[in-house]
């Protein structure tokens, strides 16, 4: 019985939540909804975690849907670096989760409960199926559900501009899936298959026809406007600021590093880094694209005066950490790619969090009504503090390590001005990170900061687990680095 | 109990502090109890550990590895061991100041302030005895974030501001410079521990650094370790003394700025090496700017009225002098330099020491106030002259000795511009320290002159000294400075072995 169970684990990884969510919506019911919605969580989480583990110890799991053997069928196929990529996802769901009923309570209305859970988990299968898929068309599938459903989880939010948000970040969205989809079309004419192990043995790369560069550059930029890659992020602004408080928790923390999880996989697995950054020049181009859009992205952090559109424009700026790291294409550098991936999943995960539990109790995420709430709420503003640090990478936190690891890899690679640019950039995040604390502790209370109360414990608590995991990730990194590391060896053994 | 064991009980005694602090956070006199009782062992175990170091004992403890080819590891050597002894002596002595002077001022959130205190201490020892680059640096930067608490300690606009200036100075040299150098200086040797005679000779004999290059990542380290308040960084020094005053005694004279001139005499020693430094002369020009920061300090000092920030450009020039050790990089400088590490923090806690006493007691912030008072505090006083002469230089201050090996380094260097720049710094320090306390003596007090009370009476009927709580620290660490003096030669023995070159 065990067995037959976990020899279908990557199926159910993603059956699970998919039945859960119409569930959901036949309960009709907001708490039973949540209670569906939660123990499913769980089990995914519990899933991935034993299906990473098989990976680390066996190698690939692969699953063949239906028994239709690939390439007539679907192949989902799970390596350690999708392993660890899901891990975190569904952990962060899940933590979510945990946290979000007070807040959902508070900033959505009861009526629509029911269906904010099922589509929250439409949304988790969307990503975690982008994760375990080994068919190209399948992730396409795949990401347009979890696009889809937190386009629906954005118009959620209390404000009048939060539909107009989720417009903004559909209309973009789709255009990127568009993009991913002639890119798919083109390589499936090229190669007469959508298995991406098979595409990636027949894709004719040097000396090939023009189509196999058309298909490379669609899938680039499809998937730079999901990363949200300056200056493609102009859609993640908005939906992050004007989203319901435990969408945007759920959707900084893991969407867009799951199509990062895809931009490595296909530049990985089908362009191949050799082609990729050796004859095509994407490594040079990233680089630039990341270092500006960090700085210029930092900046505008620093000038808003909304605390979640700030966090916001910082999501973009670690993008462009991600992609620094993976442009180097060393060992190193792309687990530093990796690490990071997971480390800001954590530190942006626990900030919106803690954005989350200001705004239940002071009704605003405006920096001016935050003034003075470290009084009050000292255990909330902590949090803050900490996350914030994590942020600027101080050691001690999850930040620190990849931070440090993106720093080596930049030397390996003997570019010391990346590096140092690099940490020029980390400097701006202590001023839009400090502005807060500051306002925070030293500010003169505003009226809703003096008669606040600390943020209740069941939101308290998950928020603390998570910049809790910043700390301890940032001691203790076999799991974290070490496994990214062997998921970038694996990702680099495979290409010549 | 071997000497292995005793550095990670050296670490953990101020984490136990700190748990205990909090724990009692509620009844002060455990609190208070408890984190004197904890700084009291501490000084035993670094003290007995010191022996078998002075002795040529090399403990090391290895925690782990934090990342592949970093680790967090310790070992202990006689400049750390001598950074260790004076950091935790003068805890004991700072932690019953800052009880006396706490309550005496009946300061809010005296919990966070002993346990951030606490932090900071760990963080001078994991220092002190960090076997690596890399866990210097750790402990560095939580020094950083655990004394911004302590600065901004009374949460107004002021220490706001203060507070932004210190983390932000502290912060961005140590990411933009500190960081980028370490890892600099990995990809060169491969390796970042401290090893006697550096680890860069083979990079530089392979020429896989050229002589700019080299004396670039000099820079790198002298300006990226912020704490050590070379100029044009050293703004974060004055801004922090919007701190309560014990927390500038210890760490702003003793454990914060002293980490940074440790960090810098440990990084010219252990990661370039003498030798490499003398023979191609690359921080030749960071002694200049030493030089500079020294004099220029001293001549800002004696502008400023507010004793404390006079103490503040006393410090950054005092630093310099150590800096400039370390710079030189002769035998002589480096053991002045080393040396200048004791004497001067024993000094200057005094000094702060006094400041707060007459703070508490007359509540004065400016020199030009305190004319007079010295008939009122002749302890404080007396113990600010004798503190003053030690910094200055003057036998039998302890800061003669130092001076003195400083001054030959130049020599021997024929750097005598810079001799020039120690002779004429010492000048400036008699003339901003020492009317300090003349003053108190011998004029009469300015506010009140025709006071009947004053003229009557025994002396001692007239004392107004501050609680015992802070008087006796202060007499303490003054005798200190002068017992310095006749213990140079100790501290010289003990400092000799990191000048050899390893045969």
């Amino acid at each position: 019985m065990i067995d037959a169970i976990f020899a279908h684990l990557p199926i159910l990884l993603i059956v699970m939540p998919l039945v859960a969510a119409p569930c959901c919506v036949l309960t009709g019911n907001g708490r039973a909804a949540y209670a569906l919605a939660l123990v499913v969580s769980l089990l995914t989480f519990a899933c991935s975690i034993t299906l990473l583990e098989e990976t680390l110890v066996h190698g690939v799991v692969r699953y063949e849907l239906g028994d239709w053997s690939p390439p007539y069928g679907i192949e989902y196929r799970v390596d350690i670096f999708s392993g660890f990529v899901m891990s975190f996802v569904s952990g962060i769901g899940a933590i979510v989760l945990v946290y979000a009923p007070l807040s959902v309570r508070d900033e959505i209305s009861e009526s629509k409960h029911y269906l904010f859970y099922a589509t929250y988990l439409l949304c988790m299968t969307g990503l975690l199926g982008m994760c375990v898929t080994g068919d190209l068309f399948n992730v396409f599938v795949f990401l347009e559900i979890s696009s889809l459903s937190s386009y629906a989880l954005i118009s959620l939010g209390r404000t009048r501009r939060a539909p107009l948000a989720a417009f903004q970040y559909l209309i973009l969205g789709s255009i990127g899936a568009t993009f991913i989809l002639i890119g798919i079309g083109l390589l499936y004419q090229m190669t007469g298959t959508l298995n991406m192990g098979d595409i990636a043995a027949r894709v004719p790369h040097e000396h090939g026809p023009r189509t196999v560069l058309v298909a490379f550059a669609f899938l680039t930029v499809g998937l730079c406007v999901k990363m949200a890659v300056f200056p493609l992020h102009t859609w993640l602004p908005n939906a992050y600021t004007y989203a319901p408080s435990v969408v945007t928790c759920f959707i900084a923390a893991t969407a867009t590093k799951v199509s990062v999880y895809a931009f490595v996989r296909i530049i990985f697995e089908i362009i191949t880094p050799g082609f990729a950054f050796d004859v095509l020049p994407l490594d040079t181009e990233l680089m630039l694209f990341s270092l500006v859009g960090i700085f210029i992205a930092s900046i505008a952090a620093i000038y808003q005066d909304n605390v979640k559109r700030l966090l916001a424009y910082s999501s973009v700026a670690q993008i462009g950490y991600m992609l620094l790291g993976i442009s180097m294409a060393t060992p190193t550098g792309l687990s530093a790619g990796i690490v990071h991936m997971f480390n800001h999943a954590l530190i942006k995960g626990g900030l919106f969090m803690v954005a989350g539990c200001f705004a239940l109790r002071l009704g605003s995420v405006q920096l001016s009504d935050w003034k003075g709430a470290g009084r009050t709420m000292p255990l909330t503003s902590l949090a803050w503090a900490i996350g914030g640090l994590g942020l600027i990478g101080v050691p001690l936190t999850a930040g620190f390590i990849s931070k440090w690891l993106l720093l080596t890899s930049a030397f390996e690679a003997g570019r010391w001005p990346v590096a140092a640019l690099m940490l020029l950039s980390s400097l701006l995040a202590v001023v839009y990170i400090w502005r807060v604390v500051e306002t925070l502790f030293f500010a003169e209370p505003s009226e809703a900061a003096a008669n606040a109360t600390e943020a209740p414990l069941r939101m308290l608590i998950p928020t603390y687990v998570l910049i809790g995991a910043t700390l301890v990730f940032g001691v203790w990194t076999s799991y974290s680095a070490g496994i990214a590391r062997q998921a970038a060896i694996a990702l680099l053994g495979g290409t010549p | 109990m071997s000497p292995d064991h005793m550095i990670w009980i050296s670490l953990a005694l101020p984490i136990l502090a700190v748990g205990l602090i909090v724990f009692f956070g509620k009844t002060p006199d455990l609190r208070d109890g408890s984190s004197g009782t904890i700084a009291g062992l501490l000084f035993i175990v670094t003290a007995s550990l010191s022996i078998g170091v002075f002795a040529g004992e090399r403990p090391e403890w290895n925690l782990g590895e934090m990342l592949p080819g970093f680790e967090i590891a310790f070992r202990v050597e006689p400049l750390g061991m001598l950074f260790a002894l004076v950091a935790s002596g003068l805890w004991i002595l700072t932690t019953a100041y800052a009880i006396g002077y706490m309550r005496g001022h009946h300061e809010k959130q005296q919990t966070r302030f002993f346990a951030c205190f606490a932090i900071a201490i760990f963080a001078a020892l994991a220092a002190a005895f960090s076997a690596n680059l890399f866990t210097l640096f750790i402990a560095y930067e939580v020094m950083t974030i655990s004394t911004y608490p302590l600065v901004t300690h009374h949460g107004t606009e002021e220490a706001k501001r203060g507070g932004r200036i210190y983390l932000g100075i502290l912060l961005s040299t140590s990411i933009a410079f500190f960081m980028l150098a370490i890892v600099w200086t990995w990809s060169l040797a491969g390796t970042v521990d401290f090893k006697l005679g550096g680890i860069l000779a083979d990079a530089v004999a392979e020429n896989r650094i050229s002589q700019t290059g080299l004396a670039v990542l000099v820079g790198l380290f002298a300006f990226g370790i912020g704490k050590a308040a070379l100029m044009p960084f050293h703004r974060w020094l004055p801004a922090a003394m919007v701190a309560p005053t014990p927390v500038s005694a210890l760490l702003h004279a003793v454990a914060v700025v002293k980490v940074g001139v440790f960090s810098v005499m440990k990084v010219c020693v252990y990661i370039f090496g003498l030798e490499l430094l003398r023979e191609t002369g690359v921080s030749l020009y960071l002694a200049y700017v030493a030089g500079f920061t020294l004099v220029v300090a001293s001549l800002v000092a004696m502008t400023k009225d507010n004793l404390k920030a006079r103490l503040a450009y006393s410090t950054i020039g005092q630093l310099a002098y150590i800096t400039l050790g370390a710079m030189l990089a002769t035998p002589n400088s480096v053991i002045g330099g080393g040396m200048h590490i004791a004497m001067h923090a024993v000094g200057k806690i005094t000094l702060f020491f006094c400041a707060g006493a007459i703070y508490v007691a007359a509540h004065k912030k400016n020199i030009s106030e305190m004319e007079g008072l010295g008939r009122k505090m002749p302890l404080t006083f007396a113990a600010f002259l004798i503190a003053s002469v030690s910094i200055i230089g003057l036998p039998p201050g302890g800061g003669a000795w130092s001076k003195w090996f400083l001054a030959v380094g130049t020599v021997e260097t024929h750097q005598y511009l810079l001799t020039a720049a120690l002779m004429v710094s010492s000048l400036l320090n008699i003339a901003y320290l020492i009317p300090i306390p003349m003053r108190a003596f011998m004029k009469p007090k300015s506010d009140t002159p025709d006071d009947p009370s004053q003229e009557t009476g025994s002396w001692l009927a007239n004392m107004q000294e501050a609680p015992m709580m802070c008087v006796v620290p202060l007499c303490v660490t003054a005798i200190g400075s002068v017992v310095l003096f006749f213990a140079a030669e100790w501290i010289y023995q003990a400092l000799l072995p990191i000048t050899m070159t390893p045969s």
